[in-house]
């Protein structure tokens, strides 16, 4: 894998001067990948944040062949970009090797573009996708989507005096590619920066579909101070809500096990979409739900991993 | 008209074999599509080419028509040659992306087979599908007969690759009506298409070019207005490159493809004005009225975008009354979107016909020469009194 000191020799393939919002988890994921991903590369960016505020004509602050189409249809998008590939290589008129990389918010990959995603795995070709997961739509002003976790207060689902933010919880996105059955699946953070370029050139490699699912903070939609993004990331590992974990030609690998598992109250009290939580009498039964929640995945997940037996076994043993 | 340059091949083709075969000999870097009635032989057709090894094409079975389309707009951006083809609700699904191909400028060629938009849901001709997307930026035609669904995909292709108007183009034919009507097509010797074609010549760098390149930034009020002119004017090109394209096609082929055509059309009093295999039937009116002594003819619209505006007004400036039918209706407009356009553009000429509007055949009721011989005897009333009792009529609903 390639080390940090030979990263900060590459060249720097997404600029700034961006207008992404300082201290936007989007842009570090977009640097972080743009440095891992070596050779020549293709990127697709899905309407959102990360597309609206990089390429504001006439400038861009890709220094890369990179391709809008619309919000819903980046992995359509660059399916059809790898597939023109693909057509050039068997008429002998490119032979060096591309690299092809989608970008899609949790907007864009887990509701509206899911179908076009499942798709394009299915369909079998050579793409990295990633999507920079900021749990809601934020470009449009933070909204709910299938990303927002239960208890979070968006514009769309406030924290209101009857109903405290999203009830539902938010869809396991990484699992339902994952059952596409492509050879490369990961979650990632960026403050485990080595791990994400590991797993993006990991990805890279594949002669196939891949996917990363990259926690990327929103602090404007999360309300925490814009300096504390990698902080939160963190957090975020070691309350276990959101693991470190790949999933290469379908077996499961923990890449990341808190030495103590912190309580989700850590991750809720960083941030002040969940503040109604915690105000007056709190919401103790919804912060007991969501514990619960990140309890059961979190099991789930060392089961699959190998790490704890499956439940059937150990409840075997207590008879 | 000069005799053809290149021996043809007969060959009894639907018309949806027809658009196949032409892709065939086309030969395109990518196709992506998705199934639809009465598209689906179509692309049934063609994967049958692509996997027996008679292209060199990738064949994207999309999911959807909206990534279908979008699958085209990234290989188009990317470089290659790529056409599709659709109907009614796959060509609905693909709207918005539509807008996309056209203003990023990438010449994807479409076969759009016409069938009745839901709803309700129906799977017969009519031209609600595109005719719905006239203001989608796309150069837009009309064939009649499996003969010029092939022949117009080809003169298409290279009117649209055209680097003046770099604009993506549909070719339209009536679903089962011609789709799946079998007819003697002249088809030309594969050489001759690829020739024809050419190879394929992007305007400017595109995504695999290696240099950095940015397609579809975020365009606000500063540029967007700039960037919607210059696709205008891609649009103004379109004419004069689809000429040009027909004119080599016509040296091939010895067959004449203008924005329109007329028939029996310069003493008449009366011309409808009808759109692809309709015209047909109309022809066959025409002659039945003519022997009857009724000064009647027909024009044949054949560009519906670029809109001929000027050879319309030359066509039909001597008429005393137009009779426009449409398969199409625009609900709350003046009339259907070829009468609003085709009066438009009478406006000027100095002896202005008085012009009637027919909606008919919609979801595929069939629409026979009686039909259309009665709305001939209205345009005559018309033309004999002076009088329009009424703008828009029904042809053929209870
Ligand atoms: C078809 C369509 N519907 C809605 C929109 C409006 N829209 C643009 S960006 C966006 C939200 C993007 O959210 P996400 O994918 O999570 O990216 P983020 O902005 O959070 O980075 C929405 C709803 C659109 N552009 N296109
Ligand atoms: S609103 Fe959030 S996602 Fe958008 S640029 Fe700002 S920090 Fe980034
Ligand atoms: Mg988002």
């Amino acid at each position: 894998m390639t080390t940090l000191k030979e990263l900060s020799h590459r060249e720097e393939r997404f600029t700034g001067g961006h207008r992404l919002c300082a201290g936007c988890g989007a842009a570090i994921v977009a640097r972080q990948v743009l440095l891992a991903a070596d050779g020549p590369v293709v990127i697709g960016n899905a309407t959102g944040c990360l597309e609206v505020a990089t390429t504001l004509y006439p400038y861009s602050s890709w220094k890369v062949p990179w391709i809008h189409n619309a919000f819903e249809n980046v992995a359509a998008t660059i399916s059809g970009v790898e597939t023109a590939y693909r057509a050039f290589q068997e008429k002998g008129r490119l032979a060096e090797k591309w690299h092809f990389i989608a970008f899609g918010g949790d907007g864009g990959t887990y509701d509206i573009g899911l179908q076009a995603l499942s798709g394009a795995l299915e369909r079998g070709h050579r793409m990295l996708y990633i999507c920079y997961d900021n749990q809601a739509y934020m470009n449009t002003g933070i909204q709910r989507s299938g990303a927002t976790p239960k208890g979070a207060s968006t514009t769309t689902a406030p924290a209101g005096k009857v109903i405290p933010g999203k009830l539902q919880p938010r869809k396991d996105l990484t699992a339902i590619v994952a059952a596409h059955h492509i050879p490369y699946v990961a979650q990632a953070a960026p403050h485990n920066f080595m791990d994400l370029t590991r797993k993006v050139e990991k990805a890279l490699a594949v002669d196939g579909p891949s996917f990363l699912n990259i926690l990327a903070p929103c602090h404007r939609g999360w309300r925490y101070p814009p300096e504390d993004t990698l902080k939160v990331t963190r957090v975020a590992a070691n309350t276990c809500f959101w693991p470190l974990y790949e999933i290469v030609n379908g077996e499961y690998k923990l890449n990341y096990k808190p030495r103590k598992k912190l309580p989700i109250e850590d991750w809720l009290t960083f941030q002040g979409r969940y503040a109604h939580l915690f105000e007056g009498d709190g919401e103790p039964e919804l912060v007991a739900e969501i514990q619960a929640d990140v309890d059961r995945a979190w099991e789930d997940l060392l089961i699959r991993c190998g790490e704890l037996p499956p439940r059937e076994c150990r409840d075997e043993k207590k008879k | 008209m000069a005799g053809p340059s290149v021996q043809s091949l007969k060959l009894p083709l639907t018309g949806n074999d027809a658009a196949a075969y032409a892709m065939k000999q086309v030969n395109p870097d990518v196709v992506a599509a998705y199934p639809i009635t009465p598209q689906t032989e179509l692309m049934q057709t063609f994967a049958e080419y692509v996997h027996d090894g008679e292209v060199d094409t990738e064949l994207i079975t999309a999911e959807s028509e909206h990534s279908a389309m979008s699958a085209c707009v990234g290989a188009a951006a990317a470089g290659a040659r790529t056409m599709t083809a659709t109907s009614a609700n796959g060509f609905a699904l693909m709207w918005e992306v539509l807008y996309i191909a056209a203003s990023l400028r990438l010449p994807i060629t479409m076969t759009v087979v016409n069938r009745a938009l839901s709803g309700p849901i129906n799977i017969h001709c009519d031209h609600s599908d595109s005719m719905g997307a006239r203001d989608a930026g796309w150069i837009q035609l009309y064939a009649e007969n499996p003969q010029e669904a092939y022949d117009l995909l080809l003169v298409a292709l290279k009117a649209a690759e055209n680097h003046d108007v770099l604009l993506p183009a549909m070719v339209m034919y009536d679903g089962f009506i011609i789709s799946h009507t079998m007819e003697v097509v002249e088809t030309l010797p594969d050489e001759a298409v690829r020739e024809f074609v050419g190879p394929y010549k992007p305007a400017y760098a595109m995504l695999l070019d290696k240099k950095p390149f940015t397609v579809g930034p975020l365009d606000f009020h500063d540029y967007y207005f700039e960037h919607k002119r210059q696709e205008i004017e891609g649009m103004l090109h379109a004419p004069a490159a689809l000429a040009a394209s027909a004119a080599e096609f016509e040296g091939l082929t010895g067959r004449s493809y203008g924005p329109l055509e007329t028939y029996r059309a310069d003493d008449a009093e009366v011309i409808m004005v009808a759109l692809g295999s309709t015209a047909g039937t109309a022809r066959y009116a025409v002659d039945a009225l003519r022997e009857q002594g009724h000064a009647v003819g027909l024009m044949k619209l054949r560009t519906f975008r670029p809109f001929p505006a000027a050879e319309i007004a030359a066509a039909l400036g001597g008429a005393k009354c137009v009779v426009v039918c449409d398969r199409v209706v625009s609900f709350g407009a003046f009339g259907s979107p070829t009468f609003a356009e085709v009066r438009s553009a009478l406006y000027e000429v100095p002896e202005r016909p008085l012009v009637i509007n027919y909606i008919y055949g919609l979801g595929g009721r069939d629409t026979g020469p009686d039909l259309l011989e009665q709305a001939f005897e209205e345009g005559l009333r018309v033309a004999s009194t002076g009088e329009i009792k009424e703008h828009v009529g029904y042809l053929g609903v209870r």
